[in-house]
């Protein structure tokens, strides 16, 4: 059904569409880093894409980008869905993708997610802090090399209820 | 009707047994529920299974009211603050059942977000097997810390061996393992 809009996104973006595929009715664009944003913000005004289901991050490690982080879209008028893929490499300071909040307000909890689990830095993000571990969590929990049955030191204090004042 | 007695009735016994006998048959459970074993918990306090028999149907959701913590459920990290808090603000005396295999080990979620057992926190008077368990499984649990109390003396309720770490600083007191960039261990 999205079909239409990966010929419309090749033609607006051209070369920045690296891979686009449409296995069983599943509509995906792989889209470089630098036109992702633009990319996202064009199918949300001029292809109806009004709702941000997920955006969740992924590791590969065989790859030289290992991380790839994946937002799925759906119209909620024309009930039709895409799917949008951007790869980054995973070493601190290259880890960046931009934020997607301005398009889709409720990216914010997301794109968290996705720091939190896998590592990825959402530039321009509002809060972009932890939000499933906690403060002071060290490594991110889904790279397929953290350890798994690494332990954490628990050094946060209860945010729920206020600590006795000395 | 009164009855009449001819000489005065006389009951000799120690304190301790009183008083123990009047804590095993009105414990006041506080559920610490964050999983499905919670919801056997509940089946343990409804009618079909019916705690009140040992006179422990009082739940209450105040651990200021309470004397018998039940932790029923998985215990991620970021909630371990928390047990540990309600586990303090409960008066002394008190005791505590692990209910099922994530309170009691971790269960199967052997990851980064759960406390590989709670007596890494508090200490545990009876563990419960099972995941989850069944409610006759609770009820045993239960009178195994009748039991407990049964044979405890004042002096032991109060010394507490295994508490000479408070347990907000055993929070702290995780060891971790190596982080290595290829993952091995």
């Amino acid at each position: 059904m999205a079909k239409a809009d990966l010929e419309a996104l090749r033609a607006e973006f051209g070369g920045a569409i690296l891979e686009t595929s449409d296995f069983r009715g599943d509509e995906t664009a792989l889209i470089s880093p630098e036109r992702v944003h633009d990319a996202l913000a064009y199918l949300k005004r001029a292809r109806g894409y009004d709702m941000c289901v997920d955006v969740c991050g992924v590791d590969y490690p065989e790859r030289r980008d290992r991380l790839e982080v994946v937002w799925h879209l759906h119209s909620l008028k024309d009930k039709k869905r895409i799917r949008v893929k951007a790869r980054v490499p995973a070493e601190e300071g290259k880890n960046v993708l931009p934020t997607s909040t301005d398009i889709w307000a409720g990216a914010d909890w997301f794109e968290r997610e996705c720091w939190d689990l896998v590592g990825v830095r959402f530039a321009g993000h509002p809060n972009l802090q932890r939000i499933l571990t906690y403060e002071g969590f060290e490594g991110h929990p889904l790279r397929r090399d953290y350890p798994i049955d690494r332990r954490q030191p628990r050094k946060q204090t209860n945010p729920g209820i206020p600590q006795a004042s000395k | 009707m009164a009855v009449k007695t001819e000489t005065p009735e006389v009951l000799t016994t120690t304190v301790e047994a009183v008083i123990n006998w009047g804590r095993k048959w009105s414990l006041w459970p506080m559920p610490f529920g964050t999983a499905c074993c919670a919801i056997e918990f509940m089946a343990v306090v409804g009618n079909g299974y019916d705690i009140s028999r040992f006179g422990a149907e009082l739940v209450r959701f105040s651990p200021r009211q309470s004397d018998l913590m039940l932790v029923a459920g998985t215990v991620c990290h970021k909630l371990a603050p928390t047990l540990v808090t309600i586990y303090e603000q409960m008066p002394d005396p008190k005791w505590v059942i692990s209910m099922g295999a994530c309170a009691s080990s971790g269960g199967f979620y052997d990851n980064y977000g759960t406390v590989q057992g709670i007596d890494e926190l508090i200490p545990v008077d009876v563990y419960v097997p099972g995941c989850p368990p069944r409610p006759e499984a609770v009820l045993d649990a239960l009178m195994l810390v009748q039991q407990k109390i049964d044979r405890q003396t004042i002096r032991e309720v109060y010394a507490k061996p295994d508490m000479k770490t408070p347990p907000s600083q055993r929070l702290h007191q995780v060891e971790p393992l190596k982080l290595t960039s290829s993952g091995a261990r």
